[in-house]
């Protein structure tokens, strides 16, 4: 059985003695000093730092010492499955760690003259070409930071059109199904426009009949994930397509699932205008415990003229950022985008190559259906929506019967599989299955490790029908047991930094001994 | 597949025939039944590739060795992205997998470990700042603005934002964007022509009932120190507005924390604070502000608290006020940010703890005698003028070339011929400050390369007009 280390760790607030050092930054030279003078002189007495801030004081070694205790008590990648559904936790190649550390990228200063950064732009360059080909877009903008960042610039791009057209003041609505990632609302309501949800049919996919009766002469476009939440191919994509565009409207791809059909179907080809692609889910950068990550878009042609500037370009001999382009939005971050994270994909795509990008897909969605056909047979389990249909790289069962039958829930369940050494799938989403568990297993896993989960699954759902006492109380093997998720946020008891917490006297508020 | 690839353990053709028999199929394809043809690539993609790992170290070896780097080329660029020495403890603990490789701490027992260092550098940057409360990380610096003034919009419900006329202008940029599509107006107010100060009596005219928030940059992007920030903080309050103030984290161990002159919300850059500068990312969005439940309620962005077992029996973390975000309230979220830049924020806390108050001190101390340094030796060359504002400064200053009669441009393709690269070129940015560039000078800057600066400088303005 799997056991986490329970290192006990206190804060590092709580760690080190007065006066010990963990790092001596570069002093000045004597020459400097003495012709430049005393540096407390260099700022206004109302400006100075009088008293120094109350940071932790400890020698270098209890610094590592510390952070590599906490880093034992984090599950990762590197340790087993992580299937959290529409994340894609796949395997981070350890090559791409490498590369990033090269001075050539690591040192090099975004403001540098072109002439002195033509490696890295032509690696921007080429990704950018590349994504494009893989989503079948016209352009790619690499600016954004993460999936959510790329569905904002994304709905301004929209924005941006309708504005164009003299139509923004009526193009008021986007659409959403009622299965789509929870950004999808929340970018569109960030880019100022009204949220319209339509419901799912009986198949798991968008109901044609809502959709005609949602779009008008005010919608702005459809925000839609394919495979859906579900990790069902919304077959009707060009029915959908049409619809909207001949309302007037575009079609947004969020890439979050794109990993489920790379080299088999691209999003333009199904009519999208605006695809949001993560680079830390489907090109295998890590998510670094909740990023950086990299969300480029690609747009249609029409769309090119307004992606932020600079444009990353090539005349034929050299590589340069072009800030002519009079239509842009402007700038949605600083410089160019996480050119780290780039780099790391630009890599991944290399390593794998067309073929390889296929067999990512296939083997993801192989995986995919091997571990939903197992477990739809675990006992406390059902499989919603029609069960002939294929899924792709994630689907989602409910414990609804397991609930009914046994009194145990989704949550516990999850917990329960803590306790094997698994990370637990996506729970509670998409909303519109009860009791819900989302799980994406993606290609980097083998056989053993798939069976390892089910295999798991099975014992959690007999210890439910027998003790279900083991799975109500999981999770036992991790470093901490289950948490009180309602006292961090509640009012008598929220202490969200460590001078909160001391200055409410927390102690004896939280309950901590 | 040629070959099984390395990163596929089923990439073994027995091994797919195995799981397909179970699954009673006889071709993967059988799995994309529901695509319509119609749609269905029928060619290979045009990537190149496949590589093996010794072919695709060479060739990136091969294009990032054409790059020139700091570390061979002495360079002076700052503006938003600076270059500081990353102590390796902080490249060895955030190299650990289990930071690296890990998700969103949405299982917070089994992921305690990155939960308590984002509490960590929450707490950490609350200190520095002299804030309550900091969230785990938006984007950058520019992000956070924009977040911030969204927050203070909601806040007040007023649809206003006051700025200072000199800001960084793709900060400035992604300001707009975040603010135009809510509705919310930005403003912005002049300078002292001879000290970059704010004009605070044009900014006592331009906030009203309509000021959402007043925000100042402290130091300024032009590198010079705001003096009246007190002042501007009391004229924001006095108008009902929210007081932003912008900060570069590396000054606030000599220079006084906004939390002491009143701010309500803290933005800045936390690239500095331990991650490389990677051309420009991923860089790290401070967000903290003040504790006031209404305000915090407001907040964009992960917020990790403390809590403790159901049992009561230990003390642990995971996310707080999770009914702010998307995945809760979709289209009502404070904002859509859930993958931020939770890795650079571990790597802030790691170094935050080795520099500790003293460091921070020392630190800020040696690059306010590098810089200063720097400016007494630059303005001793004929023709050129460091710094152009009479005014204190950290970092960063503007050197100005019109005493010289040259362009800024020429002056830096005269530099980079010597091997050394200049400052940022503003020109563009402020015609009226003339032929000038922003140069930045750290504690990575010795003697050594300071004075090379000089002699090419002087060896570039000499050289004649």
């Amino acid at each position: 059985m799997f056991r986490q280390a329970r290192w006990d760790e206190p804060l590092i607030f709580e760690l080190g003695a007065e006066g010990r050092r963990g790092h001596l930054p570069p002093q000045a030279e004597e020459e400097i000093k003495s012709l430049v003078g005393d540096a407390h002189s260099l700022i206004p007495e109302g400006l100075r730092r009088e008293t120094p801030p109350a940071l932790p004081q400890l020698a270098e070694v209890e610094v590592v010492r510390h952070y590599i205790r906490l880093s034992q008590m984090n599950y990762c990648v590197d340790l087993g499955i992580y299937p959290l559904g529409s994340c894609t936790m796949k395997y981070n190649p350890k090559i791409n760690e490498l590369l990033v550390r090269h001075p050539g990228i690591a040192a090099v200063h975004p403001y540098q003259d072109p002439e002195t950064v033509q490696g890295i732009l032509e690696v921007l360059y080429k990704l950018s070409r590349w994504l494009a080909e893989i989503t079948g877009m016209h352009e790619v903008c690499l600016q954004p930071s993460a999936g959510a960042h790329g569905e904002f610039l994304g709905t301004l791009l929209i924005r941006a059109y309708h504005k164009f057209r003299g139509e923004l003041d009526r193009r008021t609505e986007i659409i959403v199904p009622d299965s789509a990632h929870g950004t999808n609302p929340a970018s569109a309501a960030m880019a100022g426009f009204r949220v319209v949800v339509v419901p799912s049919n009986e198949d798991g996919c968008v109901d044609l009949d809502a959709l005609k009766a949602a779009v008008s002469e005010r919608t702005a476009g459809l925000m839609l994930t394919n495979p859906n939440t579900l990790g069902i191919f919304e077959s009707q994509i060009l029915e959908i397509a049409e619809i909207v565009h001949e309302a007037g409207g575009l079609l947004y791809y969020d890439g979050a699932n794109l990993n489920a059909i790379l080299g088999k179907v691209r999003p333009g080809d199904m009519g999208f205008d605006i695809v949001h692609i993560n680079l830390h889910k489907t090109f295998g950068t890590p998510h670094g415990g909740g990023g950086p990550g990299a969300g480029p878009v690609g747009v249609t042609e029409e769309l090119e003229k307004f992606l932020p500037v600079p444009r990353i370009a090539y005349d034929g001999e050299k590589y340069y950022l072009d800030y002519d382009k009079p239509h842009s939005i402007g700038k949605i971050r600083g410089f160019y985008g996480n050119a780290a994270v780039l780099l790391k994909a630009y890599a991944y795509i290399l390593s794998l190559g067309a073929e390889g990008l296929r067999e990512v897909a296939e083997v993801s969605v192989l995986n995919s259906n091997y571990l939903m056909r197992r477990l739809e047979r675990v006992r406390g389990l059902e499989l919603p929506y029609n069960p002939k249909t294929p899924r792709k790289h994630e689907f989602v069962v409910s414990a609804k019967p397991m609930y009914r039958e046994a009194g145990v829930r989704t949550l516990d369940v999850a917990k329960r599989l803590l306790d094997h050494g698994l990370h637990a799938p996506t729970i509670y989403f998409p909303l519109i299955v009860d009791e819900a568990l989302m799980i994406e297993p993606t290609e980097s896993y083998g056989l053993e490790e798939l069976q390892r989960f089910a295999d798991a699954m099975e014992r959690i759902s007999e210890e439910a029908y027998s003790k279900p006492e083991n799975v109500t109380g999981a999770p036992h093997n991790t470093s901490v047991g289950r948490l009180d998720e309602v006292k961090a946020s509640h009012p008598r008891t929220m202490a969200l930094s460590w001078r909160m917490y001391r200055r409410r006297v927390g102690a004896e508020r939280v309950g901590l001994g | 597949m040629n070959k099984p690839h390395p990163y596929i353990p089923t990439s073994v053709p027995e091994l797919k025939r195995k799981m397909m028999q179970e699954l009673g199929i006889s071709s993967i394809d059988e799995l994309y039944s529901d695509v319509p043809e119609k749609v269905k690539l029928r060619r290979a993609l045009d990537v190149p590739g496949p590589m093996t790992e010794y072919e695709l170290f060479r060739h990136v070896d091969g294009l990032l060795s054409r790059n020139r780097n700091i570390w061979n080329m002495p360079t002076f660029l700052g503006a938003g992205c600076w270059p500081h020495y990353v102590p390796a403890a902080v490249m060895e603990v955030v190299s650990r997998t289990e930071f690296l490789t890990s998700y969103t701490p949405y299982q917070p027992e089994i992921s305690q470990g990155m939960l308590q260092a984002l509490y960590e550098y929450q707490s950490m940057i609350c200190e520095l700042t002299g804030m309550d409360v900091a969230n785990c990380s938006m984007y950058d610096w520019a992000t956070a603005l924009g977040e911030a003034a969204r927050m203070a919009a909601r806040f007040t419900h007023r649809a206003e934002v006051v700025v200072p006329r000199i800001i960084h202008p793709e900060r400035l940029s992604t300001l707009n964007s975040y603010t135009e599509p809510a509705g919310i107006r930005v403003k912005q107010v002049g300078y002292h022509r001879d000290s970059g100060q704010l004009d605070l009596e044009e900014l006592k005219e331009a906030v009203s009932g309509d000021t959402a928030a007043v925000y100042v940059e402290n130091p300024s992007y032009l590198g010079f120190l705001e003096t009246q920030v007190r002042e501007v903080g009391e004229i924001a309050h006095d108008a009902g507005a929210l007081f932003i103030v912008g900060v570069d984290p590396t000054s606030l161990g000599v220079v006084k924390p906004p939390g002491e002159y009143g701010a309500d919300i803290v933005v800045g850059e936390g690239q500095p604070l331990g991650s490389p500068m990677n051309f420009g990312g991923p860089l790290l969005g401070i967000f903290a502000c003040r504790w006031d439940a209404k305000l915090v309620r407001q907040m964009p962005g992960r917020i990790i608290g403390l809590t403790t077992t159901k049992d009561g029996s230990q003390r642990g973390f995971c996310m707080a006020l999770s009914t702010r975000e998307q995945h809760i309230r979709r289209e009502k979220a404070t904002s859509n940010i859930c993958t931020n830049e939770a890795l650079c924020a571990v790597t802030a806390a790691v170094y935050m703890a080795l520099l500790g108050p003293e460091g921070f001190r020392e630190l800020g101390e040696t690059i306010l005698y590098r810089s200063h340094y720097a400016m007494k030796r630059l303005n001793e060359i004929e023709g050129v003028t460091a710094p152009l504002f009479k005014a204190p400064h950290f970092k960063e200053f503007v050197v100005n070339f019109d005493g010289a009669g040259m362009k800024v441009a020429e002056v830096h393709r005269r530099l980079l011929e010597a091997g050394v690269h200049g400052g940022k070129p503003i020109t563009g940015e402020f015609p009226e400050l003339g032929e000038s560039a922003l140069y930045c000078v750290t504690e990575v800057h010795t003697k050594e390369d300071i004075d090379r600066l000089a002699e090419a400088l002087r060896g570039a303005v000499a050289g004649g007009r």
